[in-house]
């Protein structure tokens, strides 16, 4: 090469910039934006630059420079959702919340975005309120559900809920079934995903009782470990656009059998899911 | 060393020579946009794509970031390449087409027709300007925002930055806003900033897309323009 780079001098920028988004996610979730001031200190705290720190804030979906309101709804504009209607429903949800995509209602209750594909394209059009999926919306549901997130959701929810019952999930992507009945954990079939963490790829098996989280894998996984989850057959990664209320770290998507969609911590050893049957049967 | 073949001539180059310096050192021009000596390869404008392997295997890659390999066979001037450059200058060329940098470039490889619709963007994404502010000037003052549609360069939170060495490198390398440096022709340039013509950021908002991040600008300075946009 014929250039002498200086910056490769700087140590490290590569590794700093490694650790700016769990510290960006820290922020978001306590302010529910990231507020300029605090960037300034980030960037003078830990060395780096305000552009980078910028660059990154403004490059992921799931940061926001502007305040956001109480609930986040999000409609998808995948290509999936988009031939399904999507765009209908969004305009429908500016209408009754009369605010563009992107923008917070005055009442400051209301954050409405659009964004590409949620990960259960079979499903569309997706509709997410507060990380809770609402699946094949309709114009007339829209109402419903505004509603349903304003007076709170009656929902199954994460660590503290004991119900205990066998459920059984196919793919949000190709909707083929992810159950493996050659696997028993539980006395149940188990679901089965291809995942990928570090440089190791293979299989993981999830019991599929819900409330119950036996987990075997090809490999150990550490704990706290990320790992990406993939369709086995086709091959997409299940992946939504929300994050864990425990942890923050992605969630897993997968569309429940008879309604419904199931969200699961991609990260090990976190208990962190989410449970919303019946969808947008709600309104 | 490594022995490669470059239309047909075989040639011996260090390791991690790219196929850009190899094709150069023989001889053989590869037009390219986003690529400068002195600032890592990017490889945004595929303009410098060249044609490695043969028969079924053959592929079209950017030279700039292409390392040399053992063996390979490279043609930088077939007809795949030939049709490939040609499209590619053809769509910078309606992005950006009062870019003297791609005009010259149009003229030079015999685009003649332009079938999509002019946007005159001041901006390609290049990077040049971005790379030039971190890898030579140490600075980083601007850099890369936004993703997709939305993407941009610029300063954080569009504003004054006080990192900013107000060198000029960033208007110096960039290939759509080099027009702003004819001072001596004020009416073809674009700023025009310094010979006296008008502020820019009268129509636009200082900082944003104006790839100018001089301040207090020049035209400002000149003008005491009463926008209270620069001049501080
Ligand atoms: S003028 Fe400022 S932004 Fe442009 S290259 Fe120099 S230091 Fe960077
Ligand atoms: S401002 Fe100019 S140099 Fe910078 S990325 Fe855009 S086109 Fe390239
Ligand atoms: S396109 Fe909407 S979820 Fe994939
Ligand atoms: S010069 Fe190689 S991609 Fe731009």
């Amino acid at each position: 090469m014929t250039n002498i780079n200086v910056t490769d001098l700087e140590n490290s920028s590569k590794q700093k910039k490694g650790r700016l988004i769990p510290i960006l996610d820290q922020i978001q979730a306590k302010f529910g934006y990231l507020p300029e001031e605090e960037l300034r200190q980030v960037s003078t705290e830990y060395g780096i630059s305000l552009v980078d720190i910028y660059g990154v804030a403004t490059f992921y979906r799931a940061f926001s420079l502007k305040p956001r309101g109480k609930h986040l709804i999000s409609v998808c504009l995948g290509t999936a959702c988009h031939v399904r209607g999507g765009p209908t429903i969004a305009k429908e949800i500016e209408q009754q919340l009369n605010v563009k995509a992107g923008e917070t209602t005055a009442d400051k209750e209301f954050t409405f975005e659009t964004v590409n594909c949620l990960g259960a394209c079979a499903l569309g059009p997706i509709v997410v309120i507060d990380g809770h999926y609402f699946s094949s919306v309709k114009v007339k549901d829209v109402k419903g559900i505004i509603e349903t997130a304003q007076n709170g959701f009656d929902k199954i929810d994460s660590v503290s809920d004991q119900k205990v019952f066998p459920i059984e999930v196919s793919c949000a992507r190709c909707n083929h079934s992810l159950m493996d009945s050659r696997h028993i954990v539980d006395g149940h079939a188990v679901i089965k995903v291809t995942i990928s963490f570090g440089n190791k790829h293979g299989w993981l098996v999830l019991s599929s009782v819900y409330g119950r989280d036996k987990v075997e894998s090809q490999y150990k996984i550490p704990d706290e470990q990320i790992v990406q989850m993939f369709c086995p057959h086709c091959h997409s990664e299940l992946i939504g656009g929300t994050t864990c209320s425990e942890c923050v770290a992605p969630m897993v998507p997968m569309i429940v059998k008879g309604g419904g969609v199931v969200q699961i911590c991609s990260r090990s050893g976190c208990k962190g899911h989410l449970l919303d049957l019946g969808g947008a049967s709600i309104g | 060393m490594i022995s490669l073949n470059i239309n047909g001539l075989d040639v011996s180059v260090e390791e991690g020579t790219t196929l850009l310096e190899a094709a150069k050192f023989l001889g053989f021009p590869i037009p390219t946009l986003c690529h400068m000596e002195g600032l890592e390869p990017y490889g945004a404008c595929r303009l410098c794509v060249v044609e490695i392997g043969e028969g079924a295997g053959a592929k079209l890659v950017t030279s700039c970031t292409y390392p040399a390999q053992e063996g390979l066979k490279v043609r930088t001037t077939s007809k795949r390449v030939a049709k490939a450059r040609k499209m590619i200058i053809e769509l910078l060329l309606a992005s950006s087409p009062q870019s003297k940098t791609i005009q010259d470039l149009a003229a030079k490889y015999e685009v003649k027709q332009q079938r999509f619709r002019q946007e005159f963007e001041d901006c390609i994404l290049c990077g040049l300007c971005v790379r030039m502010c971190e890898e030579q000037m140490v600075a980083k003052a601007i850099g890369f925002r936004g993703r997709g549609q939305e993407r941009s360069i610029g300063t954080p939170f569009d504003k004054k930055s006080d990192v900013c060495r107000l060198c000029g490198g960033c208007m110096f390398v960039c290939p759509v806003c080099t027009l702003r440096c004819t001072y001596n022709e004020p009416d073809k340039a674009i700023c025009g900033a310094c010979s006296n013509i008008s502020a820019p950021c009268l129509d636009k908002d200082k900082f944003d897309d104006m790839m100018c991040y001089l301040d207090p600008c020049a035209a400002c300075e000149i003008e005491k323009q009463p926008c209270g946009k620069g001049g501080k």
